[in-house]
């Protein structure tokens, strides 16, 4: 989630009221924005993506303002008539390319530093949030004086893109700038796949930008100077497109600027753009005490909606065009419960009665812990995730384990399909420490299976190790065999082989139960115990014998539950 | 302690030493008894607990050699045996190495300090090339102070140097591991009074019985004899107990705090399809969470099956329009695909999803709650695991509000060990309502983030349950609560399985 830097005094200024530290610390927070730092200069906030109009120091301030009820209600915005030639013409060959775009003109900006800091900062952490890291829309900002209208919105071929694009001395054209330019090389994948590259063109035919790559270094800059500016949003969905339109247009309308409308011509209809009129709301008062568990009347919501900013008639909610978070009347609701103060709720516990219950086999497996911890085993807990080297090749045995695709480190690539490795490599990493070490760990283990929904089957195995000078079968077999005595089950060892094992010191445990109809025995082997082999316990640089059994848990309760 | 006292009081081992205390040398005490030199020690420990010895630890200087000290006592230093390579031709430096037999690191110090005893000369002509001088030849017929002091039996005392030796000794430790200073600890003895009355003495073995066997009960032997007296007030070694990891013991009792608040437990798979971990959870494709960055992906098996086919259009009516809910839905195209990868899942909430879906309505209102290991494709560090432990609750009811998730996440805080709670808004794609929990930490006096918390959107709750019930939620992660209960700094060792910590480690009693 974006954290933006805000000028505190700007902020203050645009709010219209001072409140000391501690208070406006305390308003920060109970709007719904994660407060990080408030220093002389700087409020330092995350802004949670649900309120992209509030990342600009105007669209905090004029939050905040109403929060604290300095100006309270919707505010409204004028919008100057379009003169003759602000139009945008949207060309048919953007339509597979990027098919919308939303305009405006803003005039009598007062800029410096400062100012174009704020600017490029709400233009930046609205690409990455709100747009999705470009993905779903593009602002630019280019200088009026520098263009000429009416503006056209077309697709061309990329070697027929030529212009010099911002940070760059150059002239490019549009594949050079993807392979070339850093601003390419960041965000060309999202031009992949299209024959043709969107392009604004103003009436002389100059290039203003390459959308969502690059402004032209001619037209598409923003200094102290300039006054007036050509604003574009670009995507695939005009409705977030006006939105995000909007939040950039009211925001340099706080700043002193006046807002002027264009005529977008698309498909033979004429669009006004911005539209600033607030989008309206059905609001059932009943839905909203009963969620909130409240009393309010009809007035004391429209007071409270008032404070967040909203207006409110006759059942009716208007909400301002620039917020993009209301998809349901819940998130009306919620705007409720924030102005009326979520410290201010009376909490309640109601009186419903529920039985609890713990999982039946989490209650066995705590059985099983407290055998082994009454024979004085040490329980671990090791990581879900292993590697194939530690899961399968220093154990000797060829798996098929389950593979991340993305892990961000190479030892931990893979899940565990049993459990023994990772006692080994605890054991090895353990050599300095007392013996005997006897231990045991229970966890998840993980096998693929194309009869499951995700295609890995999860079971539950325990791990018994014995590691010491005199582990061996015996010791093992003691251990298991004390549980299974504990847990009542009949049970034979039979003689088996595997690689991990010294040959002739292995077995499985095998139970034989009958199915349902009572017909037919049914045998399983539930675990496998044994000697380890001496080059497992080299592979793992140790020392000791060592003996170890693995337990299917998860059949050996679905067996007892039978 | 009176001399009876003290010999009822001695253990085998001591025993054995008293005859060898007259020598007052640990070594020679060795030697003599013929005792393991531990065997010794720990007697005379216990000798000098009953205050029969005194121990006097002192340190001494000495001289030992170094690596090339051992090559030079044997072979002779390097200096000279370079000086007796040379001969009254100017010969290629390199050859008078290789006939000394000294390697090419040995060069600066044999030149260097030859040339300081003006005992060679040298000239420049397509490489260096020496020749030895009358000077040279005398110095071969007497040896150096430093050659007789290597010849000396090591170690040596620094104490009993002659002033020569003494400058010998210095120009050897300025050179590379000739020689160097060890300090080592000495122990010697001294009989206290009760010890040189106690070494007149003369004790017979037989006179007291050390261990009690099965036989000298049966037999009565033991009669008329006396015991040998422990020291019950000394410290023994320690034993291990077998017990839970400290991890689980917590697991444990948090669950009970769900328990006796009435929730049932809700159990899962830790994979998950993308649409259980994410698009049940009204969570668009779009969202950062879902990034490779984020989440741990599946490389095979890559995709699970989708749950029936109404209800996969439900979903995807409501990410795009919202569907039945009332609600304008994310607007955008929602990919079916997408929703088949596999992942680890990334909160306990996609059980909580699963837990709706499989409802009646015969079931609400009911409470639940989950307990596990949740995943972020993150590199370890001191503060980042790639798996940690989440536990989540919903309560499912037709007349929950607001008012009540506050009252219960007092309650579950509470038992948790946090007697002030409190809230301030938040955001969640699957909740609205969504709050964030601080509780006052009672230790640090400081408010500290504990988790989310919300009620379900009518986005998750309509398809998945049926109907739009309020469904209240909270899923605050616990680790943190462990490493502060344990002490731990770095989020690493609640797994690392260290044994001796695991051996140490206190009881989880919260």
């Amino acid at each position: 989630m974006p954290t933006v830097t805000l000028n505190r005094k700007e902020v203050e200024k645009l709010m219209g009221k001072k409140l000391s530290l501690e208070q406006l610390k305390d308003r920060i927070s109970m709007l719904g924005t994660d407060l990080e730092e408030v220093t002389d200069k700087e409020i330092i906030v995350e802004i949670f993506p649900n309120r992209p109009d509030m990342l600009s120091e105007q669209g905090f301030a004029r939050a905040l303002s109403s929060f604290i009820g300095v100006n309270t209600g919707l505010k409204k915005y004028n919008v100057g008539k379009a003169e003759k030639d602000y139009r945008v013409i949207v060309d048919k060959s953007v339509d597979n390319v990027r098919p919308f775009t939303a305009c405006a003109i803003v005039k009598g900006l007062k800029l410096d530093d400062e100012k174009i800091r704020e600017i490029i900062q709400v233009q930046e952490k609205l690409h990455v949030t709100f747009g999705r890291n470009r993905k779903k829309l593009a602002i630019g900002i280019y200088p009026l004086g520098e263009i000429t209208l009416p503006i056209i919105f077309m697709a061309k071929k990329p070697r027929e893109i030529k212009f010099r694009p911002l940070e760059s001395e150059r002239v490019m054209d549009g594949l050079q700038i993807l392979s070339q330019h850093p601003a390419g090389r960041d965000y060309g994948h999202l031009l992949e796949g299209t024959d043709k590259f969107p392009v604004f063109v103003d009436a002389k035919g100059e290039i203003l930008s390459m959308p969502p790559i690059i402004n032209s270094h001619k037209t598409g800059r923003v200094n102290e100077k300039t006054k007036d500016v050509f604003i574009e949003c670009s995507g695939f969905d005009y409705d977030i497109l006006s939105k995000c339109l909007n939040i950039v247009v009211t925001s340099l309308a706080d700043m002193g600027a006046e807002i002027y409308s264009m005529i977008i011509e698309q498909n033979g209809k004429k669009i006004e753009s911005p539209n600033l009129n607030p989008f309206s709301a059905k609001l059932d008062i009943k839905y909203v005490n009963k969620m909130l568990g409240l009393n309010l009347t009809e007035k004391e919501i429209g007071v409270l909606l008032g404070e967040m900013g909203l207006g409110y008639k006759e059942r009716k909610v208007y909400i301002p065009a620039y917020r993009t978070d209301i998809l349901h009347q819940i998130d009306i609701v919620e705007d409720i419960a924030i102005a009326y103060g979520y410290e201010n709720f009376e909490e309640e516990i109601p009186n419903v009665s529920t039985i609890g219950e713990e999982d039946g086999f989490e209650i066995f497996k705590n059985r099983v812990a407290d055998i082994l911890v009454g024979m004085g085993l040490i329980e671990t807990i090791s990581y879900n995730l292993s590697n194939e080297f530690v899961n399968d090749k220093k154990m000797k045995v060829e798996s098929d384990c389950v593979k991340l695709a993305n892990s961000l480190t190479v030892d931990y690539s893979c899940l565990r399909s049993w459990v023994l490795p990772s006692l080994m490599k605890i054991l090895s990493e353990n050599t300095s420490k007392e013996y005997p070490q006897n231990l045991f760990e229970m966890g998840t283990v993980f096998n693929k299976d194309e009869k499951q929904e995700t295609g890995i089957k999860e079971e539950d195995g325990l791990c018994v190790v014995l590691c010491s000078s005199t582990s061996d079968f015996t010791k093992i077999r003691q251990v298991l065999d004390s549980v299974m005595k504990a847990l009542d089950i009949d049970y034979e060892v039979k003689e088996a082989s595997h690689p991990s094992f010294i040959e002739g010191r292995v077995g499985v445990l095998r139970v034989t139960s009958k199915t349902e109809d009572q017909d037919i025995q049914m045998e399983e082997d539930l675990a496998i115990l044994g000697e380890l082999n001496p080059e497992v316990i080299q592979n793992f640089n140790l020392e000791m014998p060592t003996a170890v059994f693995e337990l299917n848990l998860s059949k050996l309760y679905g067996l007892m539950r039978k | 302690m009176d001399i009876e006292r003290i010999i009822a009081k001695l253990s085998p081992l001591e025993r054995r030493v008293l005859p060898y205390l007259t020598s007052k040398s640990l070594n020679e005490i060795i030697e003599k008894s013929g005792m393991k030199d531990v065997e010794v020690m720990r007697a005379l420990q216990w000798l000098s607990n009953k205050g029969v010895v005194k121990i006097i630890e002192s340190e001494k200087e000495l001289i030992v050699l170094g690596n090339n000290g051992v090559n030079y006592k044997k072979n002779g230093l390097p200096e000279k045996r370079f000086l007796n390579a040379l001969t009254d031709k100017f010969v290629v430096v390199q050859n008078v190495l290789k006939k000394a037999g000294l390697a090419k690191e040995e060069m600066n110090i044999c030149v260097g300090s030859l040339r300081k005893k003006a005992a060679i000369e040298i000239k420049k002509d397509n490489g260096l090339l020496v020749t030895i001088n009358p000077n040279g030849k005398k110095l071969l017929e007497k040896e150096s102070l430093e050659e007789l002091f290597l010849k000396k039996q090591f170690p040596i005392n620094v104490k009993n140097l002659k002033p020569e030796e003494l400058f010998a000794m210095k120009s050897l430790l300025s050179r590379k591991e000739i020689i160097r200073k060890d300090k080592f600890k000495i122990r010697n003895i001294e009989l206290t009074p009760s010890g040189v009355k106690l070494s007149k003495i003369k004790i017979k073995d037989e006179d007291f019985i050390d261990r009690l066997t099965p036989k000298m009960i049966k037999s009565g032997e033991w009669k008329g004899k006396k015991f040998r007296e422990y020291d019950v007030e000394i410290n023994v070694p320690s034993i291990y107990r077998g017990k839970r990891h400290f991890v689980n013991q917590a697991i444990k009792s948090a669950k009970r705090i769900w328990l006796d608040m009435g929730f049932k437990e809700m159990k899962g798979n830790i994979v998950q399809s993308s649409f259980w971990n994410f698009d049940a959870l009204f969570t668009a494709q779009d969202h950062p969470v879902r990034d490779m960055h984020d989440t741990f992906f599946i490389e095979d098996p890559k995709n699970a099956k989708l749950p029936a086919r109404e209800l996969v259009e439900q979903i995807k009516n409501i990410h795009e329009n919202g569907g039945n809910t009332g609600s304008t839905g994310w607007r955008y195209k929602w990919v079916e695909e997408n929703s088949r990868t596999n992942v680890l899942r990334t909160h306990t909430t996609s059980l909580s999803g699963r837990m709706l879906a499989s409802l009646n309505k015969e079931d609400i209102p009911c409470k639940y709650f989950a307990l596990g290991k949740c995943f972020r494709n993150e590199t370890l560090d001191w503060s980042h695991l790639f798996e940690f432990n989440q536990t989540e609750g919903i309560v499912i009811d037709p007349n929950a509000n607001f008012r009540h998730l506050l009252g219960y996440l007092k309650e579950f805080f509470k038992k948790m060990g946090y007697e002030k709670a409190r809230f301030r808004p938040a955001y969640f794609p699957y909740t609205e309502l969504s709050l964030e929990i601080d509780v006052f930490h009672p230790v640090h006096k400081k408010w500290v983030e504990f988790g989310g918390a919300g009620i379900f959107r009518p986005e998750v709750v309509k398809p998945l349950l049926g109907v739009d019930v309020p469904v209240l939620a909270w899923g605050p992660g616990f680790d943190r609560i462990i490493l502060e209960f344990f002490k731990i700094n770095d989020i690493r060792e609640l797994y690392k399985n260290d044994l001796e910590q695991l051996r140490k480690i206190k009881e989880w009693t919260r």
